[in-house]
């Protein structure tokens, strides 16, 4: 339909009526008897979806509410919700493939009926996960809107001290803390690491992998007691901040590793192969194609790995210790964290200390939310694609390129004087 | 260019040599130095928990494997119970789990519409991010108590399979306190696949988007609907991702601390009935004893560590080499 013929100009194709009349059919050839061909066609209605399926669909729910609500509450001894949702979900089923066998053949009704368990699994299965969220930043509603939640410790507030008083300051501290240390460790050792494994080929290196994807298996706990009997009991230290940051890295650093070889691996053959066919040494190669070509996809992985790190308890829980007062020192003295204080807040029995469990909880999901969300926006292109902003800078920086170029040449016309070697880079 | 020689005696096969310059070979040893680091901490890992380990299994000998009860001072110890208890809370969580990430999985990848489709999977990788303690709390304060009426409901029409029985539980009494069904195997196994189920849901929903797209219209041409092409192309060649996908699970499954720990009574011995109330796993029972341990209970506690450490490390690379193995080639990565 949108044929441009040559005279309209091009970039307004759109208000204009259709710039070429359809052409007239050609006089001669087929002539099918019966048919009329100058009937307007009318547009066809691609939807899969039919009447009939949406009555069988209804009826069949009708019928199985109707006859579990009489199972239950008139013919046997039946109660409970539970109970009542399994029996009434089995009888739909049961009556959907009857409803839809009058009209259609086996294997219709087994698609049919395929397609209702996929589609109840998958909801039943986000529905349950997204109630699992809900449910914690619902429970954190009596501890979450006192401002004293965010600025106080706890070294203040006894078991019966209303939510006015104490808050999970320290816990906020020390999750930080503890993150930033972890990530000091993990970022610059995982980079080189995945760096190697793709960069130096060999033996070795297949080797260092197969160590690599071995310890993403290490149990998080068993990485804690790592850390627990070598930093604390054999070397003598406290336990503080920075052990329970140590923990945490034994246990991201192999999850941060695999998840950058696999960005690191995507990135083009060719984009490398240009690179050293224009001379660059590796090293360059590395800085100025392969980690800048990868960079959404590394910082995604990071982002993740820290969102992991950011949620153990299990590690901190056996080398951090804990405290209720404010710790500004990772080096001495115990350093709660975020999971942490969720996990020893939880197990009192006092209403004020679980509610505040639910408070810490629900910091820590909405913690754990926004660094998601950073690494969805950040990875969520692949290596070499650019948002609009990068996009713009490259243009403006191809033009400054050309405006230099310029401005050598028409100096002195020949060769005389070289180009410039060394662009931007 | 010169005249080649004629005879190619002279003309040895020349040794190919590109100089790499100082900048380039420090390069190449830093980054096998930073390889070499990483490859010393797992191995620092692994081996400082065999050699702490050690102690422990030469006084427990074979015995740590069937003994049932934890007294490492007494020279008494073994993990048959936590072994056996981490195993089924592992397995009722893949039970659970896999059905359940088997349908996001393939409504995600076949049936809901393109739109809302990158919506969805990153809310089930945002689900895998979520920290194991919010799960354990949902399993404690929530789902525990409306978990115990189908408790009791399996035990009293399922008593008669061995691992459905209850002791100690009179279904005839309408009496009956509900706390024998509280704390139980099959609680915690539920909470458990809730974690694990996006895991084995986003590995799958990838082999299943990489299924070709010609082998789908072949078979629609052919004249399958849509199950019957999920059928005879997405599911087989999705096989290996599914198998290594749940294994993946299985793994994580296996070393789950906090939310079994939250919810489980523990008891040191062999529980096989998943419905009753009292269970023990190695992770929890690390986490239970690692602060009044003294050397000898903490060298058991480190041939725990290992012996679970061991046990994911072959369930993760019996993963990863299916994966691997198959058609679909996808990437496990959890």
């Amino acid at each position: 339909m949108t044929v441009i013929t040559a005279q309209s100009p091009p970039g307004d194709q759109g208000p204009q009526p259709s710039p070429a009349e359809p052409p007239a059919p050609p006089a001669a050839g087929t002539t099918l008897p019966g048919r009329r061909t100058t009937r307007a066609e009318a547009r066809r209605n691609l939807s899969t979806l039919r009447a009939t399926d949406v009555y069988a669909m209804l009826g069949a729910a009708a019928a199985s509410l109707c006859v579990t609500w009489l199972l239950f509450d008139r013919l046997l001894p039946f109660n409970g919700a539970v109970g009542f949702v399994v029996v009434a979900y089995a009888l739909f089923l049961g009556l959907y493939a009857l409803l839809v066998s009058f009209d259609e053949d086996g294997p219709a009704v087994r698609d049919r009926v395929a397609a209702a368990v996929v589609q109840s699994l998958g909801v039943v299965m986000l529905a349950v996960l997204a109630f699992v969220v809900v449910y914690t930043l619902y429970e954190g509603r009596d501890a979450l809107p006192h401002l004293n939640f965010y600025t106080e410790s706890m070294a203040d507030a006894g078991p019966i001290e209303p939510l006015d008083v104490g808050g999970i300051l320290h816990a906020i501290v020390g999750t930080l803390w503890q993150i930033s240390i972890a990530l000091l460790i993990c970022i610059p050792t995982g980079l080189v690491c995945a760096v190697f494994l793709n960069e130096v080929p060999g033996a070795f290196s297949r080797f260092v992998r197969t160590m690599v994807e071995a310890m993403t298996a290490l149990p998080s706990i068993v990485a804690g007691l790592f850390i627990y009997a070598t930093f604390i009991l054999a070397l003598g230290f406290d336990r503080s901040g920075l052990a329970a940051a140590l923990a945490i890295s034994v246990m991201m650093l192999p999850i941060i590793i695999r998840a950058s070889d696999v960005v690191i691996r995507l990135v083009p053959g060719t984009l490398r192969e240009a690179s050293y066919a224009l001379g660059t040494s590796r090293w360059r190669t590395v800085w100025h194609v392969v980690l800048p070509t990868s960079r959404s996809g590394l910082t995604t992985a990071i982002i993740l790995g820290t969102a992991r790190g950011v949620g153990e308890t299990s590690p901190v829980l056996l080398t951090a210790g804990y405290t209720a007062e404010l710790n500004m020192n990772p080096l001495h003295d115990p350093m709660v964290s975020l999971p942490l204080a969720t996990f020893e807040l939880v197990k009192s029995p006092e209403p004020t200390y679980i509610a505040r469990g639910f408070g810490t909880a629900a910091v820590l999901l909405v913690l754990v939310l926004v660094l998601f969300v950073i690494a969805r926006v950040i990875g969520g292109r692949g290596p070499g694609q650019l948002t609009r902003r990068q996009e713009h800078r490259r243009v403006k920086a191809s033009r400054r390129d050309a405006k230099r170029f310029t401005a050598y040449a028409p100096a002195d016309q020949p060769s005389t004087r070289s180009a410039p070697t060394r662009s931007t880079p | 260019m010169h005249e080649r020689p004629v005879t190619p005696v002279d003309d040895p096969p020349r040794r190919l040599y590109a100089d790499q310059g100082v900048a380039d070979r420090l390069f190449r040893g830093v980054l096998r130095g930073g390889g070499t680091l990483v490859l010393a901490i797992m191995l620092l890992v692994g081996g400082f928990l065999t050699y702490r380990a050690w102690q422990a299994l030469s006084v427990a000998k074979w015995g740590f494997i069937t003994t049932e009860t934890w007294e490492p001072e007494g020279g008494n110890f073994g993990i048959a119970a936590v072994l056996v208890g981490t195993i089924l809370v592992a397995l009722v969580a893949i039970v659970f789990a896999v059905p359940l990430a088997l349908g996001t999985a393939l409504y995600i990848s076949e049936y809901a519409p393109p739109r809302i489709r990158q919506t969805l999977i990153s809310i089930v990788d945002l689900m895998a991010a979520v920290p194991s303690v919010v799960y354990g709390l949902w399993g404690l304060f929530f789902f525990q108590g409306k978990v115990v009426s189908l408790s009791r409901w399996l035990a009293t029409y399922f008593g008669w399979i061995p691992v459905f029985e209850v002791d100690g539980a009179d279904p005839r009494d309408p009496l009956a306190t509900a706390t024998v069904y509280t704390s139980s195997t099959f609680i915690a196994g539920i909470v458990v696949s809730l974690m694990v189920a996006p895991i084995i849901c986003s590995v799958m929903r990838e082999v299943f988007s990489q299924a070709p797209v010609g082998e789908r219209e072949g078979a629609y041409a052919l004249g399958a609907n849509r199950w019957g092409m999920i059928r005879s192309v997405v599911l087989p060649f999705g096989k290996g991702g599914m198998i290594g996908g749940t294994m993946l699970g299985l793994g994580r499954a296996l070393g789950e601390t906090i939310a079994v720990y939250l919810i489980i009574s523990p008891v040191f011995t062999i529980q096989p009935h998943i419905l009753q109330n009292g269970t023990s796993s190695v992770s929890s029972l690390i986490a239970l004893r690692y602060g009044e341990a003294s050397p000898i209970g903490m060298s058991a506690l480190m041939a725990a560590g290992l012996a679970l450490f061991l046990l994911t490390l072959v369930v993760n690379f019996a993963a990863s080499s299916i994966v691997a193995r198959s058609r679909s080639g996808a990437a496990s990565d959890s």
